[in-house]
């Protein structure tokens, strides 16, 4: 198919901006990820080296790399579906017909992900605190010893899984809002005349219309979580031992405090191609899913 | 009407600051020490009338990044204070304004009467590059009390010493009780305790590591042997959650810190408990030792055209008189012997360890790796200490990774020289 002149005149805006924008850094990205640019190379380019594909292999060598993985893993596996299910059960909360002053919780619940993220891991980091902290003086009303949420290696984690949970899941619910209010009657009521239950109409009918949108629901969530970034930088800065790093905290770190932004480059490429992989992964799932 | 006003003051405020031939130098300076310039800078600038100091405060966790993205990006101040081990780094990217001219130049700041140690962390092959503004050791901290119980009337002077007190205090029976204190996250007592020998950390101009010398693994054997004999807690600082209340408590009878914790103590300890600590000098192998030269400096940027006016301040917060008014609003020790003759600091018994250990301080290895090769001394010790690695092991560990890290900077000297 041929483009007239006059339809490339109308995307030529569009795509210089994306061009600008995004395909010139990512492809200076690329090249950087070939190269050892670091602190010398920025007081002068001449010492500048190609190194090929050695900056990758260096990162694979890395138990710090490997680490972070792990972490972001961790996070990613327990935060993505802890994330949804909190998100459909506020979604399917604020469509149930029993619930008064819908609007108000709709927007309460959504405040989360509107509010700025440092503000709130403020707020959190009190509500974490070991000696102060509401959360362990819940616990130790239910006569739970306090935990150091933030300053110890094994909770640091869940502590942060927890408030990403808290700052995101408004953002699925009104999508998953959406799509429950999109459902139209008619099959529900047909199910009520065949006698349905409403375990039976939430299973048989509520989750198979709702799968596709629990499918792109499940991408965006993981792709933004395998991102991992502000929370730990805010909250623990990677620690206690290392236990918070994720992959983006260590590109964070390789780039900018150490300045080795060709190594740093490298993680993220090593990124992208993850993320990618993972999301055509859950698209062919979802496919197969459908297939069967 | 209300225009009118507003423009009259915004004309009347930009005549105050811009007018004639102000010059405008911006200041950049972290956490505490660019609070307390509110209190010192309006002498300067009644002093120097034509000088006006915008002051900007840099978190510290902060402060690396900013600095180099300000390099990269042009936007670097006229003058800033420095961690002194950072200042390697920002030589190498030709960041900083040469001070030897500017030294040799005036009286205000004499080198003869900075402690030699830490002066020595600015020259970067051989070319002065910032003037120490304050300082950073580490040494002793003790609990007198529990010393003279074990049956010692004063605090070790060498390692031998030092492993006979470890041993008897730590004889109390208490699992929780431990004779002394090594937070897992700081390289600081470790690197102390290796500055200490005659071999240097690198050799070879800072090409490669020297990590399987004998002395460094005579340092890391006696901080290994702390943690294996149970003297030290295999302990990082976040996990004691209030470590001056567990000094004196007396949950450990040594620790190795900086001159931060004289003012927390104090503070921190109730009345009847002060008496029971003090500090001392690091101990050395045979002997009083040395310990790390910390700190931070004031240094001029290379790009600033306002460098007269920038050394003019330097020489002002040189002066012992201001710099003792400093000591006593950030407990920041000042690093020239004549701050030290007068005022709070002479009669201060707590800082004396300090003014004797500042004679005998060393500079960590002057390369822009350095904050680097730190992180993995502090790593690997960490898995020596948990008995993952044996010394030797760890040694050279430690040598692979320092090696790797210095890769670049020996292709860069091994262009240089052809």
């Amino acid at each position: 198919m041929r483009l007239p002149g006059a339809a490339w005149g109308f995307v030529a805006p569009a795509l210089l901006v994306i061009a600008v924008f995004f395909l010139i850094p990512v492809l200076a990205a690329l090249a950087l990820s070939f190269t050892d640019f670091d602190l010398y190379a920025l007081a002068d380019v001449a010492n500048l080296r190609l190194v090929g594909l050695r900056n990758y292999a260096r990162l694979l060598e890395k138990p710090l790399f490997w680490q972070a993985l792990g972490n972001t893993l961790y996070f990613a596996i327990v935060g993505v579906p802890l994330s949804i299910v909190v998100s459909f059960g506020a979604a399917l909360l604020l469509h149930s017909r029993l619930v008064r002053f819908r609007s108000f919780f709709r927007t309460a619940l959504f405040a989360p992900v509107v509010t700025t993220l440092v503000a709130v891991a403020v707020v959190w980091r009190y509500l974490f605190d070991t000696r102060y902290g509401w959360l362990n003086y819940t616990l130790g009303s239910l006569g739970i010893r306090p935990i150091d949420w933030l300053g110890d290696p094994h909770w640091a984690m869940p502590a942060i899984i927890v408030f990403a949970v808290w700052k995101s899941f408004g953002y699925n619910m009104i999508i998953l809002l959406a799509g429950l209010q999109s459902i139209p009657d008619a099959l529900y009521e047909a199910a009520r005349i065949d006698g349905a239950s409403s375990w039976r109409q939430f299973r048989d009918v509520t989750l198979p219309m709702l799968a596709p949108i629990v499918v792109m629901v499940s991408i965006l969530t993981t792709a933004g979580y395998f991102q991992l970034f502000a929370e730990p930088y805010v909250m623990t800065q990677g620690g206690p031992l290392q236990s918070t790093v994720s992959v983006l905290y260590l590109m964070y770190e390789e780039g900018f405090k150490w300045w080795n932004l060709g190594s740093a480059s490298a993680v993220a490429f090593v990124l992208f191609l993850l993320i990618f992989a993972l999301t055509v992964l859950q698209l062919r799932l979802a496919r197969w899913e459908e297939a069967a | 009407m209300a225009l009118a006003v507003i423009l009259a003051l915004a004309l009347a405020a930009g005549c105050r600051w811009s007018a004639a031939d102000d010059t405008v130098l911006r200041f950049w300076a972290m956490g505490r020490e660019a609070e307390v310039m509110a209190e010192l800078l309006p002498d300067f600038e009644r002093l120097h009338p034509g000088i006006h100091v915008k002051m900007q405060q840099v978190p510290w966790t902060a402060a690396h990044e900013k600095l180099l993205t300000a390099f990269a990006g042009g936007t670097t101040p006229d003058i800033c204070q420095l961690g002194n081990t950072w200042i390697p780094e920002f030589v190498a990217l030709k960041a900083l304004e040469p001070l030897d001219r500017l030294v040799g130049a005036s009286s205000g700041v004499p080198a003869d009467d900075y402690f030699p140690g830490i002066w020595d962390t600015n020259v970067v092959d051989g070319t002065l590059y910032g003037v120490p503004w304050y300082v950073d050791t580490r040494l002793l901290f003790y609990r007198r009390d529990l010393l003279h119980r074990a049956g010692f009337s004063s605090p070790p002077t060498s390692w031998d010493e030092w492993k006979q007190m470890l041993a008897a205090v730590d004889q109390d029976g208490r699992p929780d009780r431990h004779a002394i204190f090594l937070p897992l996250n700081e390289f600081e007592p470790l690197a102390a305790l290796a500055l200490q020998q005659d071999d240097p950390l690198l050799r070879d101009g800072g090409r490669w590591g020297n990590f399987q010398s004998a002395g460094f693994r005579r340092a890391l054997s006696f901080y290994v042997e702390m943690f294996q004999r149970g003297w030290a807690p295999q302990l990082a600082s976040a996990a004691v959650a209030n470590v001056w209340t567990a000094f004196g408590r007396g949950d450990f009878s040594f620790y190795i810190s900086g001159p931060w914790n004289i003012g927390e103590l104090k503070r921190r300890l109730p009345p009847d408990q002060q008496p029971t600590w003090m500090t001392a000098p690091l101990p050395g192998p045979d002997g009083p030792g040395s310990s790390i030269a910390g700190g931070a400096s004031l240094v001029v940027f290379r790009s600033s055209r306002r460098q007269t006016a920038a050394w003019q301040l330097i020489a002002f917060l040189a002066q012992p008189s201001v710099q003792r008014r400093f000591h006593a609003l950030t407990g920041d020790l000042p690093p020239r012997r004549a701050a030290w003759r007068d005022g709070a600091l002479r009669d201060d018994i707590h800082a004396r360890a300090f003014r004797e250990q500042l004679e005998r301080v060393k500079p960590a290895p002057k390369v822009p790796e350095w904050e680097r090769i730190a992180t993995e001394i502090r790593l690997v010790a960490e898995r020596a200490v948990h008995g993952d690695l044996s010394v030797d092991r760890a040694a050279a560990e430690l040598n692979a990774r320092a090696d790797r890290i210095l890769e670049k900077r020996r292709w860069l000297l091994a262009r240089k020289s052809e």
